[in-house]
Parts: structure tokens; sequence; C-alpha cells
């Protein structure tokens, strides 16, 4: 065999193991990381239904989902004229009341300031919304921020009305 | 090489007759149907197992609880695959204790999928007493817990017999060719169409005895199915890249003039 | 370390090396010249390394999601099995993984013996060895408590118990390695905390096993030393580690075929039922790598004789060097030595055999008779034989024939230094 030939059988071999061995080694690292990913439990975990048929206008209950806590709120005829009044052009992150509640007499939205993480207080602030006392950013009664460093209106999660009485979120 | 393949061999056999068997106390050789899990490429047989959960529910259920099990497993593959809404109103036939509410009390609502199955005792103590002081063992591993796994649980399932004449039982103590000592504190639990299999099958007792048992086989093992066929694929892969380096090293290795 | 003069090709690296050799490490471990006669029983020390990583990386993924409370302990197993991504598969390849590293370790140590790799001047090596066997029985026999099963409960309840035979303190022993008056979750918390740590233990151990066998450099299969490296050895980059290669992948064919299709083959059935401290099972049994040490054990009538005859299997193979009086190291040039070897493994293997049979009768006896000829292999058989022996002529060197079918003794042993 002549010595170039054998170089290139030699070298096909070694790539091929190596190629071989990335793979493998992928393979085997996978597991290892997709153990961190949330686990089954946890996903079956991902929607909570809540009662709401105690809650009275103008009040709000916290309720936990995906261990984050949620508002749920019954809003007054003041709040959500409020909310709808307000021009677009003046917001950080522009969004109309009518798209983040459907059912304007309920807003429901996840409770954690999206700025760094606090829980904002209700019914304080300058917006007659939520008012996060960590780094002082105000939310108005359609949880869109108003006033501070938080980037972003506070998300409103997936839910849907499962009867009068119940909403499902998540 | 040749030491490698005797060093294989060698492990092979030792591992294969294994050091368990020879501590074995099974004076019955156990009864054996067929597992069509067992081996290589096994696989659960998806109505046997949906008929298995209908003979745990209706028979078992009142006595053994399966704490490790969700509803929602009961759709997952691998399983008896039930549809998820098929699972979710199996789930809600039961009743789960939740709480507390905001008034501090507890509640019970039904069972949703994300719940573990409902034991029909509130404690091992509660399970124990109304058993006569026997525990009814939890069956979510019961199938690994036991020596011979689904074909024990099938043999003493099938094996309640009239004690021989020069064996007395006491009050509420049953005769089991399979059990150690052949007592068991169960009485039998099967009999002939004690269950109407919603697919139609024939409820016989060793039809029942064999659905329960690949159920409780998938209940301890859920990852079976996934398991065999990721390993053939590791093993697949292990032989083949095994071979290639084997390749490359002899290619190396010739770079010696001579082997030693 | 050889006297090595290794340049760094790039500035930076220069730059860093002068601060913290690491290249000029990596330099001597790729050049380290091997015995170029190595067989694949040689191959073991890499696969063991595997192990020993494969083990703290599964462990330490596993203890992402294992609870270490009595009341906890099998719920969370069982919640690794059937919740987390992949759980099941972490955890049979850890529990096997146990299994994988004892049968490694065991003919790692057997080679050394049949080789004479224990002996001058490598006794160091081996009694580091040795004290990594030590502290792989104790990290695994932790590893089994935590499962929390009947056998991780009882098999912890019965070995902890042996200290209470230490005369006047032995119950404060025990009840200090306990927590309390018995085995429960304070056990169960310590045993985890030391269950992640002794591994770092053999980590680091292993290292320095690695560099005291970098002084003399291996042994090899005829066990004389190397005489000329160039002729002799080869480097140990490729040569080596593709060998060591194949071999692990070998033995990950069989690790892998365990882990996938017979997960449960080295497990106890009753370590899936949940620890009761009420009932005892009706057999308990250590895992099969320590049935050995179970049925020596088990063969003295004394519980405090019981404990010293265990121990003292393990001491007389520290001090293996001292016993072996041979000159000649390698088994294959003594012929009588390399029968009681063989007779040897068979005697361990009985011992295993007996350590998962009930001490009754004919195997309490088989047991008696197979504990005393392993302390008379070693504290007899092996000594006399140094000295009796007739050994076969040694090579002069690994890569030189014999000289022309010499039978004289004198460069035979001459050969030996």
């Amino acid at each position: 065999m002549s010595d170039q030939k054998k170089t290139k059988r030699r070298d096909f071999i070694f790539t091929a193991s190596y190629t071989l061995g990335v793979v493998g080694v992928g393979a085997a690292v996978w597991p290892l990381i997709d153990q961190m990913n949330p686990d089954a439990s946890v996903k079956a975990h991902s929607s909570t239904e809540v009662n709401i048929s105690e809650v009275q206008p103008g009040q709000s209950i916290t309720v936990l989902w995906r261990s984050k806590p949620v508002f749920i709120k019954r809003r007054t005829e003041e709040e959500i004229a409020k909310a709808r009044q307000v021009d677009l052009k003046e917001l950080k992150d522009p969004e109309k009341d009518e798209d983040r509640a459907k059912n304007p007499e309920w807003l429901v939205i996840v409770g954690i300031c999206t700025h760094l993480g606090c829980v904002p207080l209700g019914n304080k602030g300058e917006y007659g919304g939520w008012f996060c006392p960590c780094h002082g950013s105000h939310y108005d009664t359609s949880g869109r921020i108003r006033k501070g460093p938080a980037p972003t209106n506070l998300e409103v999660p997936k839910y849907e009305f499962v009867d009068s009485n119940t909403i499902k979120i998540g | 090489m040749k030491n490698i393949l005797k060093f294989i061999f060698f492990v092979t056999v030792l591992t294969t007759t294994g050091f368990g068997s020879i501590a074995s106390e099974q004076s019955q050789k156990l009864l054996n149907p067929g597992w069509s899990f067992k081996g290589f490429f096994g696989k659960f047989d998806r109505s046997s197992l949906q008929r298995g959960y209908q003979v745990y529910t209706e028979v078992c259920a009142a006595c053994h609880s399966m704490k490790y099990l969700s509803y929602r497993n009961l759709a997952q593959q691998g399983g008896p695959e039930f549809s998820e809404d098929q699972a979710k109103i199996i789930a809600s036939q039961f009743e789960v204790i939740d709480g507390p509410n905001s008034e501090g009390d507890m509640f019970t609502r039904p069972a949703r999928l994300s719940d573990n199955f409902v034991g029909p005792y509130a404690n091992d103590e509660a399970a124990k007493s109304a058993n006569g002081g026997a525990y009814p063992p939890d069956m979510s591993v019961l199938v690994k817990a036991r020596k011979g796994g689904a074909s024990y649980i099938y043999s003493i399932l099938l094996g309640y017999d009239d004690p021989p004449p020069d064996v007395s039982l006491e009050d509420g103590v049953y005769y089991n060719t399979y059990m150690s000592e052949n007592k068991i504190k169960m009485p039998k639990p099967l009999s002939e169409n004690l269950v109407q299999y919603s697919d139609g099958t024939q409820a016989t007792e060793e039809q029942m005895a064999k659905d329960v048992s690949t159920f409780l086989a998938w209940a301890a093992e859920p990852n079976l199915e996934q398991r065999h066929k990721m390993g053939f694929r590791a093993v697949l892969y292990l032989i083949i890249i095994t071979i290639l380096v084997y390749f490359s090293m002899k290619k190396i290795w010739s770079r010696i003039e001579t082997d030693v | 370390m050889s006297d090595h003069d290794y340049t760094p090709k790039s500035k930076f690296g220069k730059w860093f090396n002068d601060r913290l050799p690491l290249l000029t490490l990596r330099s001597h471990l790729t050049d380290y010249p091997t015995p170029k006669n190595l067989n694949y029983w040689w191959t073991f020390g890499g696969i063991l390394t595997f192990c020993l990583i494969a083990q703290i990386i599964t462990g330490i993924v596993l203890s992402m999601h294992y609870i270490a409370h009595a009341d906890l302990a099998f719920a969370s197993v069982e919640h690794i099995m059937r919740n987390v991504n992949y759980g099941w598969l972490i955890r049979y390849f850890h529990a096997n993984g146990s299994s994988m590293f004892f049968l490694a370790v065991y003919i790692h140590i057997f080679r050394s013996m049949y080789y004479g790799s224990h002996k001058s001047p490598r006794e160091v090596i081996w009694i580091i060895g040795m004290i990594i066997y030590f502290i792989m029985i104790m990290t695994a026999f932790m590893g089994y408590v935590l499962p929390w099963g009947q056998m991780s409960f009882w098999a912890a309840t019965v070995i902890t118990n042996l200290f209470s035979a230490v005369p006047l303190i032995g119950e404060s022993i025990t009840n200090w390695l306990w927590g309390g008056f018995a085995i429960g979750s304070p056990t169960l918390t310590r045993f985890y905390a030391l269950h992640y740590l002794f591994p770092f233990l053999i980590l680091g151990l292993v290292i320095l096993h690695i560099w005291a066998l970098h002084v003399p450099g291996n042994n090899n299969p005829i066990g004389i030393d190397v005489k000329q490296p160039s002729k002799d050895t080869v480097p140990f980059h490729p040569y080596i580690v593709i060998k060591d290669l194949f071999a692990l992948l070998v033995f990950l064919l069989l690790f892998v075929f365990i882990v996938f299709y017979s997960p449960n083959l080295f497990g106890h059935p009753d370590n899936y039922i949940e620890a009761n401290p009420l009932v005892t099972p009706t057999h308990i049994v250590p895992e099969w790598y320590l049935l050995p040490f179970y049925a020596i054990l088990r063969s003295i009538p004394d519980k405090l004789l019981g404990v010293v005859a265990m121990l003292a299997s393990i001491f007389v193979l520290v001090i293996l060097p001292w016993l072996d009086t041979s000159k000649v190291r390698s088994a294959i040039f003594r012929p009588l030595y390399k029968q009681f070897f063989w007779f040897l493994i068979a005697d361990v293997i009985i011992l295993g055999y007996m350590g998962a049979l009930p001490p009754e009768g004919t195997y309490l006896l088989v047991a008696r008779v197979a504990t005393g000829y392993y302390f008379v292999h070693f504290l007899i058989i092996l000594p006399v034989l140094g000295y009796k022996e007739k050994t076969l002529d040694v090579p002069l060197s690994i890569t030189e024939p014999v000289l022309e079918g010499s039978t004289n003794q004198s460069l035979g042993e001459r050969a030996n230094q």
C-alpha cells in the first residue's frame, strides 16, 4: 500500500472515530443538562383554578400560580374607564386595556414587578394601580408601567373563565 | 484481545447466573404466562394495561394504595395511554383532601391529572387495622420489590389452594402455593368474571391476573419502553464506535515495528 | 518527575506556564514513557478514573433532586425515577456504576497482585490504592443507605451495630455514629453529607496514586524494569490513550447493557420496600462487592473478633508488599505462586457466595474454611513461597530476547534488579 493511501485511510478512521465520539458525548451530556429543566410533576401543576365568587368590586385577591403571585382584581367602573382613557403614546410599553382584560371587570395579572422581581403593593402609587416599593415603579389600573424603572407592563398570563365563578390560570 | 473476550464471557456468566439465584428459597417454580414487556424489544400491551388498570381500580384499590402514581401517568406515552380527557374523567371520580382554604379549613375536591392516586386509607395504621393487622403493601413498585416480579404477582393471584391435611391455618390466614411458608393474609381476590372488561375480553382469573400484573409492572417501571428504545441505540452506537476505535488503535500501533 | 524541557508555543502559553506549569504537566503526561508490552489488564486504571468521574457527575446531578430525610428519601428517589427528565437513566447509571466501579477495582487489584505491582519500589502506590479502596467501601456503604429501603436501613443497622463490639466505649461510639439510639433521619443526613464528600477525597488520593506511579513508572507483564526507554517504552499519547479508550468502550458496552436491559440485576428486591424499623428482612445482605467481607465477619462466632477478622482481611492486603517476599515480580515466572493466586481468587469467590447465604450448617463451615484459607494465603503461603519457590528465568529486558536460551540462574537474578 502506498504511503499516501495509508495516510488517507488512517485519517478517515480517525475522523470517523472523532465525529462519532463527539456525537456520543453530546448524547451522553444532554440528559445531564435536561434533568435540570422543570420535571413532569412541576409541569403538571402548570394551571390553577380560582374561585372568584366572593370577590367584591374594587377588591383584589392574590393567588399562587406556578409558585408565582397572581393578582385577580374586580375593577370598578371608574377604574375601567380610567384604564381605557389612557393615550397609548404616554405608555412606555403601549398596550390597550381591551387587549389586557377581555372581560373589563376582571384584571388578571402576574404580581411580579418587571424590573427586578419584587411584589408590588395594591391600591398604591400615583396611577391608582400598584406601586413597587423596591425601586419605585408605578402601575396603572390596567397594570401598565407608568413611572419608574420597570421596562414592561405586568404580565397577563393565559387564563379563561371556566364558568362565571371560576377562572383557570395557565 | 482473546483475554478481553475471556473476561467478558467470564463476567457475563457470573452476572447472569447471578448471586441472587443461589440465595433462592423459592420452593415452587413460578407460573409464567409470557410477558410482552420482557426481552430486549419488550413493550407493554396497551389494552392489557387498560384492562389491568380496571382490575386494579375495581378489585385491588379497595385495600392497596399506589401513592407514587399520578392520574396524568395514565395518559403518558409508554403506559395504558388513555387519552388526556379519559384520564381527567378517571381522576375526577376520586376525592382528594386539599387546603387549608382562606378560612383555615381542609376541604375535599375532585382529583385532577396532577394529583397522585388516592389511596383507600388515611394512613398506614388505618390500613393495617382494617386488614387484621396486615398492611396491604402499596403497589407503586411492588413488582420490583418481589423476587420474580410480574410472574410472582401472577402466581400469587392464581396460587390459592386448599391447605394440605397436615397444615392448619389461623383465622384470616389463607394457603397459597407461592408465598414463603405458604401463608398469606389476603383472601383470594380474583374470581371468574369479577370484573366486566370494557373491551369485552373474557374476564377469566388467568386473564385478570395477567392484566393486573402487567399493569403493576408498568406502574413500577413506567419508563421501560423508553429505556429499551434508548438502550438499543446506545448499544448499537457503542458497538460501532468500539469497532472504529479498534481500527484506529491498530493503525496507531502499526507505527511501532515490533509487537512484544 | 523526569526532567522535562517543555517550551509552550504561544506567548500566552509561556506567560501562564511560567506561573502555573500546567502545560509542562500536560506535556509530561502525554510523553510519559509507558512499557510497550502492557496487556489489557493494565487498562483498568483508566477505566477506574472514568468510573470515578461518572459517579461524581451522576451523583451531583442526583443530589439536585434527592432529599435526605427519613420521611422523604424513598419518595424523592421515586420522584427522580418518574418525574425528573431522564432521572431513571441517571439513577440506574449511578447505582450500577457503583457495581461496575467495584468490578473494575477488583480486577485492578488482582492484576497488581499477579504481576507484582505491589512490590518494591511501588509499595506506596499500593498503600494509597488500599486507602482508596477502603474509602470506596465506606462511600458505597453510605450510598446504599440513601434510598432508605429495607436493605438500606437494615444493612446500616447491622454494620453500625458492629461498633458496639468495641470494649467499654462501643455503645457510645455507635450512638455517636447514629446521632440517636437507632438508625434514623440524623444518620441519613450525615451519611448523605459524607457520601458527597468522600469521592473528592478519593479523587485527591487518585492524583497522589498516579503521581507516585510516575516516579518509577508502570510495571509490566514480565515484571522487569525498563532498561532502554527508547526501545522498551512508547509515549502515553497516543499509544496508551487509544488502548485505554478501546478498553473503556468495551467496559462501557457491558455497563450500558446492564443499565438499559437489566438495571436491577445487582440490586435486592427488598430495597424497593420502604424502610420499616419494626420489620427485619428475612436475609440481610450487602451489595455483592461486600459479600466476601460479610462472610468473613459472620464466620467468627465472637462479635468483636468477627469485626477484627473483617478489618484484618483488608489489613493483610495493606502490608502485602512485605508479606510477599519473592524477589521476582511477575507470576509469569512464578509457577507455584501462580497456582496459589488462582486458589485465592477461587477462595474470594467462594467467600462471596457464602456471604449471600445464611450462615448455617454447611454454608457456615465452608465460610470458615475459606476465611481460614484467606489468612493462610497471606500470612503463611506468601512469605514461604518467596523463599522456597524456584522461579523461572526472567528475560533481560522487555524487548531483548532471553540471551540464547541461557538458563544461567545468576543472569536471571541479575535481571531482576
